[in-house]
């Protein structure tokens, strides 16, 4: 498969998704007619839909990825904007966080992909962990309102290194020069996404066929021990597996494909637990059977700067 | 046509900034008449509602405004009059003279009802700044809902848009709402003022906190 162009490797690794999709699509209608006998039925139902919702993820990232960089950065502000949204809007804030807000929003979002467009290494890797970190509390404590200050000023930073720094990690992956790897960038992106998704869905699938013991029973109840280890080994396997698109060797691969999906796993955990502390049980209902954006991204964000990271210091220059 | 595009575009806009979701937990989007009535806390709170009502029920709800704000300056007059369809209302206090020749702030939404249409009020009266959820009402709901009996009442909570657009500030902040219809009521046979206002208020009351997040 290495002799192929990116190209050719990108398309068919859509069509190799396209495949795994046909085939859930079939188990699912089957379920649906066997099993559930065309009665409503929760879980099967919920599969079906998170199904239906993945055919319209997969096209969607296959045409962002038609517009090349311009594309990807474009899905990804947007994606960033959507999980903000949704995180402050369960967040506590107050009145007086109102102008920071906007300035997240409308200043700072848009300023970190555009450092991502130019490729600026040092300011874009800084600029929201040091420069956001101080200018939004300046911003807040303008409007004057003292009550729960520390809390509301960490609350609106912490939503912005999620959903805005640590998401735009991904398309920082184009900003790469790796030696002997130069024009392939779209596939580091196929890689991580492919590998923290299939990550989530093996734990899903894991979990259903073989969980019992509950792994975080307080923080998120559905996950378990056999899933967790089900779900991140054999997701560690198929990275391994796609060595051939990345500039890592086989077993590379598998360990950064294992730091991907354990970084994964505890992004889940650490979001469920702000979700059950705010009392919610989805961050939105934008994708049905999945609930919001940032419960489709929730193993993303924490991933994607890791594997930024390692790529950086041990392939490039 | 100029009214049209503006009406789209406004219900399109709202709908884009705030997520504006619908949500028909104690009622259909039925096209019958109804008095919908809801808590306020900022100047967008009628054209949320009004933008989550699907069109067909849209163009035969009219909000009621205060005359004093809104009927002030061409764009506000343009909008209120020819966009939103509103029913304007004095809300100003008069004394002396003035106070006997004043006519009945309930004639004019009287009269939009005998005229076949659904009313979106906000029995507050005023917008709520306060930490409290909802202000206490004014009497206005019981003296509609008398000289109205044949419609039905639908208390509607609107879930964050304080947040979106607090009063004073004019940058719209992008966070997620949600407009949600609760169950249909109706003035009983022998209630008397108060009993009516505290039970509307407190369906109201009720209505948001099964809506809100922790």
């Amino acid at each position: 498969m290495q002799h192929l162009t990116p190209q050719q490797q990108t398309l068919w690794l859509f069509a190799g998704t396209a495949v795994v999709l046909v085939i859930a699509s079939l188990i699912g209608w089957i379920l649906k007619l066997r099993v559930a006998r065309n009665q409503p039925h929760g879980t099967i139902d919920n599969l079906n839909s998170r199904i239906k919702a993945w055919w319209f993820m997969v096209a969607i990232i296959g045409l962002a990825f038609l517009f090349g960089k311009t594309g990807v950065l474009a899905l990804f502000a947007l994606a960033s904007f959507l999980a903000l949204r949704e995180f402050l809007t369960i967040a506590p804030t107050r009145r007086g966080d109102h102008i920071a807000m906007w300035v997240s929003f409308f200043v700072i979002l848009p300023l970190q992909y555009f450092l991502i467009a130019i490729e600026w290494y040092g300011l874009f890797s800084i600029f929201i962990p040091v420069y956001a970190f101080l200018l939004l509390p300046i911003v807040a404590v303008m409007a004057g309102q003292v009550k729960e200050f520390l809390p509301r000023s960490a609350t609106v930073q912490w939503g912005l290194m999620i959903c805005v720094f640590c998401i735009s990690h991904v398309p920082a992956l184009l900003t790469l020069q790796i030696p002997g790897y130069a024009g392939r960038n779209l596939l580091l992106i196929v890689f991580l996404i492919l590998v923290v998704q299939s990550s989530d869905v093996l734990q899903y699938v894991w979990g259903k066929l073989f969980g019992k013991h509950k792994i975080a029973p307080d923080v998120s109840p559905s996950k378990t021990v056999e899933g967790f280890v089900g779900g991140v080994a054999s997701a560690a396997l198929l990275g391994a597996s796609l060595y051939w698109i990345t500039p890592f060797n086989f077993w590379q691969a598998g360990l950064i494909a294992l730091a991907i999906a354990l970084m994964g796993f505890c992004g889940g955990l650490v979001m469920s637990a702000i979700k059950r502390d705010r009392g919610v049980k989805d961050w939105g209902n934008m994708i049905e059977g999945h609930g919001g954006m940032l419960d489709r991204l929730d193993s993303v964000c924490f991933s994607a700067p890791v594997f930024f990271h390692l790529t950086r210091y041990w392939w490039t220059l | 046509m100029l009214t049209a595009s503006v009406q789209f575009l406004i219900a399109g806009f709202a709908r884009l900034v705030t997520g504006a979701q619908a949500r028909w937990i104690g009622c259909a989007p039925r096209n019958v008449q109804r008095i919908y009535f809801a808590n306020h806390s900022s100047h967008g709170d009628f054209v949320l509602i009004w933008a989550a009502l699907p069109p067909p029920l849209r163009a035969s709800t009219r909000p009621i405004a205060g005359a004093d704000y809104w009927d002030r300056g061409t764009v506000k007059r343009f909008l209120i009059r020819d966009v939103f369809n509103g029913v304007l209302i004095d809300r100003t206090r008069p004394v002396g003279e003035e106070a006997r020749n004043r006519s009945d702030p309930i004639e004019p939404m009287a009269g939009a009802v005998e005229q076949g249409y659904s009313l979106i009020l906000f029995p507050e009266g005023t917008r709520n700044t306060s930490e409290e959820p909802l202000l206490p009402f004014k009497s206005g709901i019981y003296h509609l809902a008398k000289r109205c009996p044949q419609v039905e009442l639908v208390p509607v909570w609107i879930e964050n848009l304080h947040r979106v657009m607090p009063k004073g500030e004019f940058l719209p902040v992008p966070l997620l709402c949600s407009v949600n219809f609760g169950e249909p009521m109706r003035l009983g046979a022998m209630e008397d003022k108060n009993t009516f206002v505290e039970r509307t208020r407190s369906a109201l009351l009720a209505l948001g906190a099964s809506v809100k997040p922790a």
